[in-house]
């Protein structure tokens, strides 16, 4: 049964391998290309640097590093860049500029002085609408969206942002109840962490660091709870 | 006195050591250094990100701009820091080496950023900085075709030397020196840049290019393997 769980694992590992831009990744008709790579005669190539992933007949590309690419739906938190008559230019790490609209603004706003719902320098949480040829459209309608008050902001690489948040948020879960503090995690790899106490916040900080530094380990979940423990046993003693 | 000897005692068609890093500027997006014996380079890469002034946007795709500069106490006498006509010149030879790699026409109206800094020269500081600022490209995480490596091949008297030093640059005996730096796509093997300056013969050239393509062959194993040792980080 273990040996069993074991060749598993192994295949899993033989899945996934660096590739670099140009390279063949397979070659035959079986496969078909995926994100980040294209066909060229017979073959697959990779057109980005990363992971190869072949899941069944399917060949795509893991990155591993990186701007972020915005994808319709992304949760991201931005930066209030400037504002102009009908609405706010926000900063999300993004290559284009991305735009939120008056009208997709989460609660009532006066014409005349928008600084009054977002002003300048603000950080707000927002959602993806639409990726256009020419800049990103968000919205801040829904919930856990608009501005982040209070609390810290911390950048991670935005390729880590699925291993911070784990299988359907088993991760994020887990450092939230262990640093008792309420975390949004932007696709852009933008983090908002706020807790009752600067401390609680400093620990979650150093839990999503050490996540994103380990990234690579399997059955991280399982590590990661190690760690809260043993660190949040070490800060009670102090 | 013909040139029989090469001042530090390699072979004709032997390389300099060569060393690469990638991932060494931890604020960039992505980076490299890449290194032929003493010439060391380091390439930074940002973006893709808005491009401003905005008039140098393109609309129908995406802009790779270089920036190629060395350190002012990167040569023996001291180099005046800040642009110069030379740097732009290699800063616009590198571009267009670089630039039929990239597959950035997705990206309308934003710049691909690359800085290339020369931290030490003792010649072919070009071909360092192409390997380097591929490197950094492909960590970046930019959409490429293939990889870009470039050497450069030198003619010494009559004699054909690859990857060669500052003291061979300057030979000026018998039929003098010329210095030919060369860039091929790594896969296709397509050239992308060859600047000759100084005199060659028609089927001595073609020599050297079949000379550069063999010696890039070693460059891009080099960058392959320095690629493939990075570990999600």
């Amino acid at each position: 049964m273990i040996s069993k769980q074991e060749k598993e694992e192994k295949n899993e590992k033989e899945k996934r391998e660096i590739v670099v831009p140009g390279e063949i990744i397979v070659s035959g008709e079986d496969y078909l290309p995926g994100e980040w790579t294209e066909r060229e005669g017979k073959n697959i190539i990779a057109s980005r640097f990363g992971l190869a992933d072949k899941s069944g007949r399917l060949v795509k590309i893991i990155p591993l590093s990186g701007i972020y690419i915005p994808r319709k739906g992304n949760v991201v938190i931005g930066k209030v860049l400037d504002i102009t008559f009908n609405g706010w230019i926000i900063d999300t790490n993004a290559p284009y500029q991305s735009f939120l609209s008056i009208m997709e603004c989460s609660k009532f706003v006066n014409k005349n002085d928008l600084s009054e719902c977002y002003s300048i320098g603000d950080m707000i949480a927002v959602k993806v609408l639409s990726v256009k040829r020419k800049g990103i459209d968000l919205t801040a309608k829904g919930r856990n969206l608009g501005k982040l008050e209070g609390g810290i902001i911390i950048h991670i690489n935005s390729n880590k942002v699925p291993r911070v948040i784990g299988k359907e948020g088993s991760m994020i879960n887990l450092i939230k109840k262990e640093s008792n503090c309420d975390i949004t995690v932007g696709q852009n790899g933008i983090i908002w962490i706020r807790g009752n106490k600067i401390e609680n916040e400093l620990f979650a900080k150093k839990a999503i660091l050490f996540v994103t530094e380990k990234s690579f380990i399997e059955g991280l979940t399982e590590k990661t709870k190690e760690w809260l423990e043993k660190n949040k046993k070490s800060k009670e003693e102090k | 006195m013909a040139f029989t000897k090469r001042p530090d005692g390699r072979k004709f068609d032997e390389m300099r050591e060569m060393k690469a890093k990638v991932g060494v500027v931890p604020r960039a997006d992505g980076s490299a250094l890449f290194a032929f014996g003493d010439t060391i380079a380091i390439a930074s890469v940002y973006g893709p990100k808005p491009l401003h002034p905005q008039h140098l946007q393109d609309p129908e795709k995406g802009v790779l701009r270089v920036n190629y500069d060395m350190i002012s106490f990167s040569v023996n006498e001291r180099k005046r820091p800040g642009p110069s006509r030379r740097g732009q010149e290699i800063s616009k030879v590198t571009e267009w080496a670089l630039a039929p790699a990239l597959k950035i026409d997705n990206f309308q109206n934003t710049v691909v950023d690359v800085h290339i800094v020369i931290l030490q020269a003792n010649a072919s500081t070009r071909c360092a900085g192409i390997n380097a600022a591929a490197l950094a490209l492909a960590h970046a995480g930019v959409p490429m075709k293939e990889l870009v490596s470039a050497v450069s091949i030198g003619k010494v008297d009559d004699k054909i030397v690859i990857d060669l030093i500052k003291e061979e640059e300057d030979y000026k005996e018998g039929e003098g020196s010329t210095d030919i730096p060369l860039a091929f796509l790594s896969e296709s093997g397509k050239i992308t840049l060859l600047q000759l300056d100084g005199k060659a013969q028609t089927k001595k050239l073609k020599e050297i290019i079949e000379a550069g393509k063999k010696a890039c062959e070693k460059v891009y194993e080099l960058q392959k393997k320095t690629l493939k040792e990075v570990k999600g980080e």
